[in-house]
């Protein structure tokens, strides 16, 4: 059996979807009974518009949204300065102290000189939260999914350990680090990269997935969203795509039928090129699916539609 | 908005006369008070493409452009001519000069250009010490804002050498990819105060000054800080800030400086998006900040936007195409299908670029529709201008 993952770290570059991704991911785990945190890490607020709730502020874990299934998500804005002045209070007692301090910018002093800091800060935040225990519960969450920096960063932002490496030698920050390092690369954790099927973003998902293979954290699925699926086969798209397909709609004029003809040139040659950036993923060796193109625009309706197709591709271990 | 009323009778009526004013970008170019373009907007909507897109077709008009690129895609960086990231402008070739125009283009270097400013600005003893500090290497290298203070400080540097010695007349920056809204309107003042503040003044002296009364709380915090951070990284701060103080006022007033030319009628800000909810809501708050600070703004550059020549509505196409779909017809159904497809998607796109529009109305804005390849040559990037300065 495949271990269940835990922790579920989703990539991508800007404009590919990755926040929408990521809180279909958690709604695709919400099954019945079962509590997922949807975290973010970079103060865009991306979780609170995509499911139209106020902003998530501060340490506060809200409900967001209640699946079909009978799961519920939560939603959890990771923020440097908080985790500091949480961290301040759990191994020095420092929380009022932490807070007056941060009146004279200490904590934005901290977190700022130390860019490395401010990673561990975030993920160890995450880390608290997948390892976290209630009462009655193995875990306060049945699974973590963290909608993360882009692919531009993903790898030094997950690799923890060098992060601290110019940090002090020994203290609370500096033991956690080696907790989360053995967190991210143990076998319940999974980084996904969203990507288009189109050619800057597919370079930059081979160039993180090369980044991350160092770090021994494993790579889950690549997720080629906004796919325009086809039924026609590779000689038919070469024809449509050259402009050498006649097409004979009945009813149409002839002007008609010819505008309709190079309309479909253009779509067949993206198509062909969708193909060829598909090509590319594959020699990557990791799990592919493909999440469609959705017409309609995200809301809620179809962040569920996202995690239904999830859950048909992706084998999510949801029992 | 200054119009309260203007704004809800727009809100009432979103259809009735809702005239989008055009940005004209060969207005903008033509002018020749307009010394400095600034494209920004949130990552993924073609900053850069539009950037050098307008560059080409400003240099091709006769003007003599620098384009200040940030990350350019490795095509398009190397059909520009800055394949090599060296911080030095270079004439990008086949540009066509005969209007007298000139293009050249350049990659920014974060830590090249920081390391020019501490070596152009202090003695070669404390350069090398700056240089060497731990420190500034995490500070120019890291550092989340340094890339936006850098592209500031570059542009700065950039025109002060055309004012000087009229190398160019025209700037085109393309902004860093935010983390969040202008953070390169932000940056210089975040990494000013985590400079200047009251904590690394405190560090360095604690027991001096009207904050003295503050001392005792502060070393227990002061304490905690050094476990956490480490005493080496407290030293080699106490370091830097002390080698870099004499530098650090020059830092300011030409952070200040550059601020007060993006303000002045010399600049105009383009906010570039696609017609997506994502992208259209970061636009949004690019557009609204930069009214608040009074940025002079002259508009929306939307990219991507899909278009059809065939005036056949989705469901028209789609009860074609089921009416065809047990015939051998099967390309003919597959173009109807896609044909649905792409008016959806146009209905789609047209109805948020409407609520963007009627949320802020008098916000101009120019279309360049989706393209069927990537923009990675210069033959495209032409065609990308000519898209951008077409009327819609």
């Amino acid at each position: 059996m495949t271990p269940r993952h835990t922790l579920h770290i989703v990539s991508g570059k800007g404009g590919t979807g990755k926040t929408t991704m990521a809180a279909g991911l958690a709604c695709a785990l919400a099954s019945s009974g079962r509590r997922i945190l949807l975290c973010e890490v970079e103060g865009r607020s991306g979780i609170s518009e995509l499911f139209g709730v106020p902003p998530l502020t501060g340490a506060e874990e809200r409900r967001i949204s209640r699946t079909p299934a009978g799961g519920t998500v939560y939603g959890l804005a990771v923020d440097a300065q908080d985790a500091l002045i949480e961290y301040l209070d759990t191994f020095y007692h420092l929380s009022i102290a932490g807070r007056a301090l941060d009146r004279f910018g200490a904590v934005d002093f901290a977190t700022s000189i130390a860019p490395g800091l401010r990673d561990v800060l975030l993920t160890g935040k995450v880390y608290e939260a997948v390892r976290r225990k209630i009462k009655n519960r193995p875990n306060a969450y049945d699974a973590v999914v963290l909608d993360a920096p882009p692919t531009g960063r993903i790898a030094r932002f997950l690799n923890v350990h060098a992060a601290v490496a110019g940090l002090a030698k020994v203290g609370p920050v500096r033991n956690q680090a080696d907790s989360i390092m053995r967190l991210l690369r143990s076998a319940t954790t999974a980084v996904h990269f969203v990507t288009l099927l189109e050619d800057m973003p597919v370079t930059e998902t081979e160039e993180a997935v090369a980044a991350l293979r160092p770090t021994q954290i494993r790579i889950g699925t690549v997720i080629e969203n906004m796919v325009t699926p086809t039924p026609l086969g590779h000689h038919q798209l070469q024809s449509a795509a050259a402009g050498s397909v006649i097409l004979k709609v009945p009813g149409l004029t002839i002007k008609q039928n010819q505008a309709l003809a190079s309309e479909f040139a253009i779509e067949t040659a993206r198509t062909l090129q969708e193909q060829q950036c598909h090509d590319r993923l594959t020699t990557l060796g990791l799990p592919l699916i493909q999440v469609a193109f959705d017409l309609g625009g995200i809301d809620e309706g179809a962040i569920l539609a996202i995690a239904e197709q999830l859950t048909d591709q992706m084998s999510l271990e949801a029992a | 908005m200054t119009n309260g009323h203007q704004a809800k009778g727009f809100e009432e009526q979103p259809h009735a006369g809702l005239a989008v004013p055009f940005l004209d970008v060969d207005k903008i170019i033509g002018d020749r008070e307009t010394k400095i373009i600034i494209c920004c907007g949130s990552g993924g909507v073609g900053k850069t493409t539009t950037s050098a897109a307008i560059a080409v077709r400003a240099a091709e008009a006769g003007r003599k452009v620098v384009v200040l690129t940030i990350d350019p895609a490795r095509r398009l960086a190397q059909s520009l001519g800055v394949g090599e990231l060296d911080n030095t402008p270079r004439p990008v070739p086949m540009i066509d000069t005969a209007a007298g125009g000139s293009l050249d283009a350049m990659m920014l270097d974060m830590k090249g250009t920081f390391d020019d400013v501490v070596i152009a600005h202090s003695t070669p003893e404390k350069a090398g010490a700056i240089l060497q500090n731990q420190f500034y290497m995490a500070l120019s290298s890291e550092f989340s804002g340094t890339q936006e203070y850098m592209a500031m400080e570059k542009l700065g540097q950039l025109h002060n050498e055309a004012e000087a010695h009229g190398t160019w007349d025209l700037i085109v920056v393309d902004t860093p990819p935010a983390r969040s809204a202008l953070d390169f309107l932000d940056a210089p003042e975040h990494l000013s105060s985590l400079l200047d503040g009251r904590f690394l003044r405190l560090l360095l002296s604690p027991t001096r000054g009207p904050l003295r009364l503050m001392s005792a709380g502060f070393s227990v915090m002061a304490a905690v800080m050094t476990k956490i951070l480490g005493t080496q990284i407290i030293s080699d701060v106490k370091t830097f800030v002390r080698a870099f103080e004499a530098l650090f006022g020059g830092f300011r007033q030409r952070a200040t400086a550059t601020f007060k030319l993006l303000s002045s009628r010399h600049s105009t800000f383009l906010v570039v998006a696609t017609p997506q909810h994502d992208a259209l809501r970061e636009a949004a708050y690019f557009v609204d900040r930069l009214t608040e600070e009074d940025m002079p703004i002259s508009g929306m550059v939307i990219n991507r936007v899909h278009t059809s020549t065939l005036a056949i509505s989705p469901e028209r196409a789609l009860s074609v195409a089921e009416d065809l779909a047990d015939t051998s017809a099967v390309l003919e159904v597959e173009a109807l299908r896609r044909h649905a497809n792409l008016m959806r998607l146009i209905e789609t796109e047209t109805r948020m670029m409407e609520r963007f529009a009627s949320a802020r109305p008098g916000i101009a804005r120019t279309q360049v529709q989706s393209l069927p390849t990537d923009v990675t040559d210069l033959v495209a990037l032409r065609r990308v201008g000519t898209l951008l300065a077409d009327k819609d």
